[in-house]
């Protein structure tokens, strides 16, 4: 895992040498810092929760191009930034962000484009209180980071409708043959890298859209399908091949692949196994895995049916298990399913859930009911195997445990029984299992998770590559992106020696 | 897009589909099936594969018209394309030689027993073919099956092929008969369950092809979730083959129902839509 904390000299090397040019030096010098600190943060616009949370429309409308140019101000141009290093594939913020100060979105786009492929999809679905605003100077001075996802979302918004990220100066096809497995996030990068070195990249997709979680498991409300439109037909631009509802594993295995003459591989197929708590009464009719409920109603559109052919449970009184981001976009969908009351049951307490704040804030606005410190130990279903109630527990919290949160543990005789027609279990995914079981000689970790050198994102296997939640075992779409960086890089050092020897 | 070879009616609501595979033809095996999606708005259904032909890259199924989907699929002709067609997925059935094997099959499942029979055939097992049908003329694929059996029945409730009773009691007579070493169901979760029910007092291992809901086939979802054994197994990637002696068939039943209002519901829609 690359090192959080640090960015590698050559790459200060080439943020100092942006921080010192003349345009930045005449940004610094048009507003003191003390008049950039003045002022908050410049808000989200967002649709009103009583209206968003009966459709599947984005939540967040963007800032417009003033307030963008506002929030840029705030950011003070440090000469020694932190986000950068809190940025999972470094993009160089402040060179961004200024040239947005500056006006010039297009070229800010092009600079967050340099080290993220995906920049719409980062910009909405990025952890960034965790990440690089964490990190940010702004912060620690005044308590408010500034708005770099926003920012990230506003440029990348702009590049779309302004036609979309220009492909220019491609070098010439070097002819060599890379595989990539499952187009999400992962995928898709390594795919966007490889090919603007001049490989011939083709992703093998198992699904019939491509997009991984983000097709399947973020939904429109936060991440609008049109948004990652734009960014696949970018890498169709690039010469990137997509071959849909082919499962590798199945459909060709990773050797035959070999045999048809491709040279690397990176397998980024994703955390697609769902877990389950094993309590009883989990099989009944209307209990859903989160990966069940959100493809059906995002890959499958059952939001639209019959216009679509895939029906979902509606639910009148939902029940969703857990409390990371897909807990949350699960108990989301099931208000806008028109859930007359949508619950989050949670073993452990507000600050201890995964999920992205700002996620957690929207819910809240949009009427979702928490319920901390509760588990479920049985659901009870009715004459047809339907669920009708769900037997809970309470929790308290105790001694800290592995991940340095404080374990729940259960109190005695604090039973209770709620009615829900609706379940989803949101508690977690195991990585998919099919590519290691079909590929001898790859090596597996104790949970099913591909073994790599973080250093190359390099498997047991010669010229096989992985990354992502296949090799992390369930993490976010940035930190998939940036294992994607490390092994494409790898990826093509190995081609390039490849073909001078 | 995989392009459509043949698609033919076998007898009343009963379709085969030919599609143009190569890389599934190349690679399946028996017990395996396909994910097949009509058309842009349809349903991911799984179907099993009946037959393949490695040379000519097809890989063959045959369903029964019922809900929308099917119904899509039985309206497809030579040339058409299907947006998705993806395999092969689950896991091949176990085929060894065991001695004596009873293969059985009913509605859809009289040609996807087909493979396994001849699969058994193939591995020098004597094979008995038993195909259960509502009436006389909704038999197909006699010919196909008949080449392969060493004794072939037909258990038909008009009484033309010689009785009007139902399957579980030609099982029961074969096993009183002769000694069968393994029982192999394919067709409706009625058809498998009684099957399973019948043979549970010999013992015989009887292995079933479920058949339940599924979305994406890879093991992702988890919609396709059975109890065997006491067990959660997912049909996809830990089947579809199970003992049928250990299969939480109730449960089974209930989830195959999981959305009948809405299938209703779906099929007028698009009946409304495609015949005003």
């Amino acid at each position: 895992m690359s090192d959080q904390d640090t960015i590698s000299p050559s790459l200060a090397a080439q943020v100092l040498a942006e921080f010192e040019k003349d345009w930045r030096k005449e940004l610094r010098r048009s507003m003191p810092v003390k008049e950039r600190m003045k002022g908050g943060r410049r808000p989200m616009p967002q649709r009103a929760p009583g209206e968003r949370n009966k459709d599947f429309a984005e939540v967040n409308l963007g800032l417009g191009a003033e307030e963008a140019v506002a929030e840029a101000r705030r950011c003070l141009d440090c000469a020694k930034p932190g986000c950068i290093a809190g940025c999972p594939v470094r993009i160089d913020i402040p060179s961004f962000v200024k040239l947005v100060e500056k006006g010039e979105f297009a070229a800010a786009a092009a600079k967050v484009r340099e080290a993220n492929s995906l920049p719409a999809v980062c910009g909405r679905v990025c952890p960034q209180e965790s990440q690089c605003e964490e990190k940010c100077a702004l912060r620690k001075a005044t308590g408010v980071a500034v708005g770099i996802g926003n920012l990230e979302r506003f440029v990348s918004d702009y590049e779309r409708r302004e036609g979309g990220a220009v492909v220019s100066d491609l070098p010439p096809s070097t002819g060599r043959k890379v595989a990539v497995v499952g187009a999400g996030p992962s995928g898709m990068t390594v795919a966007g890298e490889l090919a603007r070195a001049g490989h011939r990249v083709t992703i093998f997709e198992a699904l019939h859209d491509a997009g991984g979680v983000l097709v399947y498991g973020i939904p429109e409300f936060r991440l609008p399908k049109s948004i990652l439109v734009a960014e696949i037909s970018y890498l169709r631009r690039l010469g990137v091949e997509f071959r849909m509802n082919f499962i590798v594993g199945k459909t060709a295995t990773i050797d035959d692949l070999r045999a048809d003459g491709y040279e690397v591989f990176f397998i980024g197929s994703g955390a697609g196994l769902p877990n389950f708590m094993k309590v009883p009464g989990e099989n009944l009719v209307g209990v859903y895995s989160a990966n069940e409920y959100l493809t059906r109603v995002n890959l499958m559109r059952a939001y639209d049916f019959p216009r679509y052919d895939t029906p979902v449970f509606p639910g009148r009184r939902a029940a969703v298990i857990g409390g990371g981001n897909v807990a949350i976009d699960s108990v989301r969908t099931a208000k806008r399913l028109g859930a007359e009351r949508a619950l989050i049951i949670y073993r452990r307490s507000r600050v201890e859930m995964p999920a992205r704040v700002e996620e957690v804030h929207h819910a809240e606005e949009e009427g979702i009911e928490f319920h901390f410190l509760t588990v479920p130990t049985r659901y009870i279903g009715d004459e047809h195997g339907r669920v009708k109630a769900m037997e809970c527990l309470r929790m308290e919290l105790g001694e800290p445990d592995a991940s340095g949160r404080r374990r729940p543990v259960p109190v005695p005789g604090s039973e209770f029984t709620a009615e829900v027609d609706l379940v989803v279990v949101a508690i977690g995914q195991s990585p998919n299992p099919l590519i290691p079981q079909t590929t001898p000689g790859l090596k597996v970790g104790k949970w099913g998770t591909i073994d790599v050198d973080w250093e190359t994102m390099a498997t047991s296997l010669p010229g096989v590559y992985a990354g992502g939640d296949i090799a992390r075992g369930g993490a976010t779409v940035i930190l998939a992106m940036g294992d994607a960086r490390t092994a494409a890089a790898a990826m093509d050092r190995r081609l390039k020696q490849g073909s001078a020897g | 897009m995989p392009r459509v070879v043949r698609r033919e009616r076998l007898v009343p609501n009963i379709h085969l589909l030919e599609v143009e595979a190569p890389e599934i033809a190349r690679k399946c095996l028996p017990g395996q099936f396909v994910i097949v999606m009509p058309d842009a708005h349809g349903e991911r259904i799984p179907l099993t594969i009946a037959d393949w032909d490695r040379e000519r890259g097809t890989v063959t199924s045959v369903f029964m018209a019922v809900g929308t989907t099917t119904r899509k699929l039985a309206l497809l002709k030579a040339g058409d394309t299907v947006p998705i067609f993806a395999g092969p997925l689950g896991r091949p059935s176990e085929i060894g030689s065991v001695g004596t094997v009873l293969c059985a099959g009913g509605c859809f499942g009289i040609a996807a027993i087909h493979p396994l029979a001849r699969a058994f055939k193939a591995a020098g097992n004597r094979v008995v073919i038993l195909v259960d049908v509502k009436a006389d003329y909704l038999l197909y694929w006699r010919d196909k099956l008949e080449a392969i059996a060493d004794e072939f029945v037909v258990s038909s409730r008009d009484g033309l092929y010689g009785g009007t009773d139902f399957v579980p009691r030609h099982v029961r007579d074969i096993l009183a008969r002769e000694k069968v070493d393994r029982i192999v169901a394919v067709g409706c979760t009625y058809l498998m369950s009684s099957i399973a029910e019948a043979t549970r007092p010999s013992g015989v291992r009887t292995m079933v092809c479920l058949n339940p809901i599924m979305v994406d086939g890879t093991g992702m979802c988890g919609a396709c979730r059975v109890t065997v054994d006491g067990q959660t197994k997912f049909a996809c990637v830990d089947g579809p083959d199970f003992d049928g002696h250990l299969v939480d068939w109730a449960e089974l039943y209930a989830r195959r129902k999981s959305y009948f209002d809405d299938e209703v519901r779906s099929l007028c829609a698009w009946e409304e839509e495609r015949f005003p």
